[in-house]
C-alpha cells in the first residue's frame, strides 16, 4: 500500500470507530435501535475493501461493515437513519454497488456467488467480495456457496472475519475445525489465513485474491483472524463470558493504534495531523447525524413503497386505507 | 394454435424467451442433459449450451440465492426446483430474501428471478415431494405466486414471469403436467396476472379453484349438472396478485361458493378467500363459504393419497350438502 493508501483507510478506520461511539451513546440515549460496533476489526474490513474498484467490484455485506460500504459511496447519513428506524437509511444510492446489509446469517453468500457469476457472465470483470463471520460460516449457506463457486469459478472473495464470538459462543464452540479457510480445499476453493488486526497484510492477501478472481483463475476464502473489541451489539454484556486477560492481549494489537505507529514511524503523521483526522471525522459524523434526524419517517408510504415493481391491488388498496387514516380521513 | 400438454408449453415458453432474450438463464437441478426430472427443460442445453442452462449443485438455498445474484447482475434468470416439497430447503432464500430485496434496497435491487416449481400430488410421487404449500409462499409480501392449469396459461404466464421485474414462484401443477391438454398459439404471448378465468359458467354455486383442482372441479361441476346443480368453475391462475373481482362477481351471481385446494385445511389459502368473500359478499350469500381441502395431516404416502387430494366426488358430495340435496 502506497502512504497515501494507508492515510485513506486510516480515516475510514477512524470514521468508523468515531461512528461507533457516537451511536451506542445515542443507543443509550434511546435515539438510535440495537447496533452493532466494528470496533477492533476495522483493519480487517477496510484493508479489504482498499483492494476493490467501486466503479466495478461489488460488496455484499454483512452488518459489521460501515467502513467499506463509506469507501464503496454508501452516504454516512443512510447508515444512521438504518439505526434510526427510518426506511430511508436501507436506500442504495444508484451506483454504489452493494446490497443491503445482511442479517440473516450466510444468506448473502449465495446471492454474492450469483452476482459474481452474472458479471463475469455479461462480460465484465468486476469482483465480489462478501463478508461474514466464523458464526456464519456454520450454516449451510456457506457450505452450498462456497461449492457453488468453486464449481462456476465466479470471481468470489468469501471474507471470513472470524472475531472469536458468534455473539457469547465461542470459536472453538463453533467448530473442531483447527482452521476455517482450511475448509476451502474441500470446494476446490482457495484458502489463506491472515493476521486481520493488520491492515496491510489483509490488504495483500485480499489483493491477491481480487487479482486471481478478476483474471479468471477462481473464489478464495480468506480467514482474517481479528477481535471483536466490543460487545456483539448494544443489547449484549460481554463481560459474562470474556477473559478480561485475553481481551486485554488483543487490545495490544489494536488495528487504528498498529496503523497509527506505522505511519509515525514513516513520518507521514504526526500528533497533529492524527488529531486533524478525528476532528474530520467527528465533523462528518456529526453532519451525517444531523442530516439523518431531519429525515422524515412518518408517512404511510414508507411502508408500501417499493415492495413490488406493480403493487397488486390489494396492496394498492391498502396503501391508499393507511395513507386516509393517517391524514385523518377515517 | 397447437395442442400441448402443460409441460409442452413451458418447454416451449422457455425455448422462445431464451431465444429471444440472451439474459435468460434456466438453472436447476438436472435441467441440462436430463431436460429435468419432468422434461419440462428438454433440449434447451442443446440449443443454448452449458453456460445458459445449467445443473447445479444438489442444493436448493444456492440455487435460489444464486438466482437473487444473477437477477441483481442484470440477467433473467428461472430457477427450477425439482418439487415445491423441497422449497423448505430454499424458504429463506426465496420468502426472507427475494421476496424483501427490492423493499429492503429501497427500490434499487429489483429481483427479476422466476422459480419453478411443481407441486401438488396425485401422481405417487415418494415421501415429501407433494406438498402444496402455496399459502405460505402467498403469505409473503413481496412475492407474486401464479398457479396456472392450463397449456395456454402455463405457456403464457411464464413469459409473463421472465418478464416480470419482482420475483415470481411459478407453481405447476404435477397432476395436471402431462395430462391437461389444450391449444396455445405457436408464436409467443403473455398472459397478464391478477385475472382470474371462469373455466365453466354457472348460476348455481360457484366452485373456486387453482391448478390441478380446477380439473376436479370442473369434473365435479359435470356430474353435479346431472343433479340439476349449475356450477360455476372460478379458476385463480395468480394467487398474488388476487383477483377479487372475478370471484366477487360469481359469488353475487350464484349465492353460493366452495373453494377447493390440494393444501391441508388449517391456514391454508382457501381461508384467505373464505375470509375475502364474507368481507366483501355477505349480503350476498345463503350459505357459508365451503372449503374442501385436504385434512390437517402430512402428505401421506402414494397408496392412500386419494383419499387425501380433494376428488370430485368429494366435491359433488359436499357441494350437494351445501345445496342442500342429496347427494
Amino acid at each position: 500500500m502506497t502512504d497515501d493508501a494507508v492515510v485513506d483507510a486510516l480515516r475510514y478506520m477512524t470514521l468508523a470507530r468515531t461512528f461507533d461511539d457516537r451511536a451506542t451513546s445515542l443507543q443509550r440515549q434511546g435515539r438510535f435501535g440495537t447496533f452493532s460496533s466494528v470496533r477492533g476489526q476495522e483493519a480487517s474490513v477496510v484493508g479489504a475493501a482498499s483492494t476493490l474498484d467501486p466503479s466495478k467490484d461489488w460488496i455484499v455485506p454483512q452488518y459489521r461493515e460501515l467502513p467499506a460500504l463509506l469507501r464503496h459511496g454508501l452516504p454516512l447519513e443512510n447508515f444512521a437513519r438504518y439505526f434510526m428506524g427510518n426506511p430511508a437509511g436501507t436506500a442504495i444510492p444508484d451506483g454504489v454497488r452493494t446490497l443491503p446489509i445482511q442479517i440473516s446469517l450466510a444468506a448473502q453468500l449465495p446471492q454474492a456467488v450469483g452476482l459474481a457469476w452474472g458479471l463475469r457472465r455479461q462480460g465484465g470483470d468486476g469482483v465480489v467480495l462478501t463478508y461474514f463471520g466464523d458464526g456464519a460460516s456454520s450454516e449451510g449457506d456457506f457450505h452450498e456457496s462456497l461449492n457453488l463457486a468453486g464449481v462456476t469459478g465466479a470471481p468470489t472473495v468469501f471474507f471470513l472475519q472470524n472475531n472469536g464470538w458468534a455473539i457469547s459462543t465461542p470459536r472453538a464452540a463453533q467448530t473442531a475445525a483447527p482452521t476455517l479457510a482450511g475448509r476451502a480445499s474441500g470446494y476446490g476453493v482457495e484458502g489463506v489465513v491472515v493476521d486481520g488486526n493488520d491492515l496491510l497484510a489483509v490488504h495483500q492477501v485480499t489483493a491477491e485474491a481480487v487479482d486471481r478472481a478478476r483474471a479468471g483463475a477462481g473464489p478464495t476464502l480468506i480467514e482474517s483472524l481479528t477481535w471483536r473489541a466490543g460487545a456483539h451489539n448494544t443489547a449484549d454484556d460481554p463481560t459474562r463470558y470474556v477473559d478480561p486477560g485475553v481481551a486485554e492481549e488483543w487490545s495490544e494489537r489494536d488495528p487504528v493504534t498498529r496503523v497509527q505507529r506505522y505511519l509515525r514511524a514513516r513520518g507521514v503523521l504526526d500528533d497533529t495531523g492524527f488529531d486533524r483526522l478525528a476532528a474530520q471525522c467527528a465533523a462528518e459524523v456529526e453532519r451525517a447525524l444531523a442530516v439523518a434526524s431531519e429525515t422524515p419517517t412518518a408517512c404511510a408510504e414508507s411502508l408500501f413503497d417499493h415492495v413490488y415493481a406493480s403493487p397488486p391491488p390489494r396492496v394498492v388498496q391498502q396503501r391508499a386505507a393507511w395513507t386516509a387514516r393517517q391524514e385523518g380521513a377515517i | 394454435m397447437t395442442t400441448r400438454t402443460i409441460v409442452e408449453g413451458i418447454r416451449d415458453c422457455l425455448y422462445q424467451e431464451m431465444e429471444h432474450d440472451e439474459r435468460v438463464m434456466v438453472l436447476g437441478e438436472d435441467v441440462g442433459k436430463l431436460g429435468g426430472v419432468f422434461r419440462a427443460t428438454e433440449g434447451l442445453q442443446d440449443r443454448f449450451g452449458t453456460e445458459r442452462v445449467v445443473d447445479m449443485p444438489l442444493a436448493e438455498g444456492a440455487i435460489v440465492g444464486a438466482g437473487i445474484g444473477l437477477a441483481v447482475s442484470g440477467l433473467r434468470p428461472v430457477v427450477e426446483i425439482q418439487f415445491l416439497g423441497f422449497g423448505h430447503q430454499a424458504f429463506h432464500q426465496i420468502g426472507q430474501q427475494a421476496a424483501r430485496l427490492r423493499y429492503r434496497s429501497q427500490g434499487t435491487h429489483g429481483v427479476p428471478l422466476v422459480i419453478r416449481a411443481p407441486f401438488g400430488g396425485g401422481v405417487r410421487t415418494p415421501e415429501l415431494h407433494s406438498d402444496a404449500f402455496e399459502a405460505l409462499y402467498a403469505h409473503t409480501p413481496g412475492l407474486t405466486v401464479v398457479a396456472p392449469a392450463t397449456a395456454y396459461d402455463a405457456k403464457g404466464m411464464l413469459a409473463e414471469a421472465i418478464a416480470c421485474d419482482d420475483p415470481v414462484l411459478f407453481l405447476e401443477p404435477l397432476k395436471g403436467y402431462r395430462l391437461v391438454r389444450d391449444e396455445a398459439p405457436d408464436e409467443r404471448y403473455r398472459v397478464g396476472f391478477g385475472r382470474a378465468r371462469i373455466a365453466r359458467e354457472g348460476s348455481a354455486v360457484t366452485l373456486v379453484a387453482w391448478s390441478a383442482a380446477t380439473q376436479v372441479a370442473l369434473r365435479a361441476a359435470d356430474e353435479l349438472a346431472a343433479k340439476g346443480i349449475d356450477a360455476e368453475v372460478v379458476e385463480l391462475r395468480s394467487l398474488v396478485p388476487l383477483d377479487t373481482a372475478t370471484v366477487r362477481d360469481s359469488v353475487a351471481k350464484t349465492g353460493r361458493v366452495a373453494v377447493v385446494q390440494e393444501a391441508p385445511l388449517t391456514g391454508g389459502f382457501a381461508a384467505e378467500l373464505a375470509a375475502t368473500i364474507q368481507q366483501e359478499c355477505f349480503y350476498e350469500l345463503e350459505a357459508p363459504v365451503l372449503r374442501i381441502t385436504a385434512p390437517d395431516t402430512p402428505y401421506p404416502l402414494a397408496g392412500v393419497e386419494d383419499l387425501y387430494v380433494p376428488d370430485a366426488d368429494r366435491v359433488v358430495a359436499e357441494v350437494a350438502a351445501l345445496m342442500a340435496v342429496p347427494a
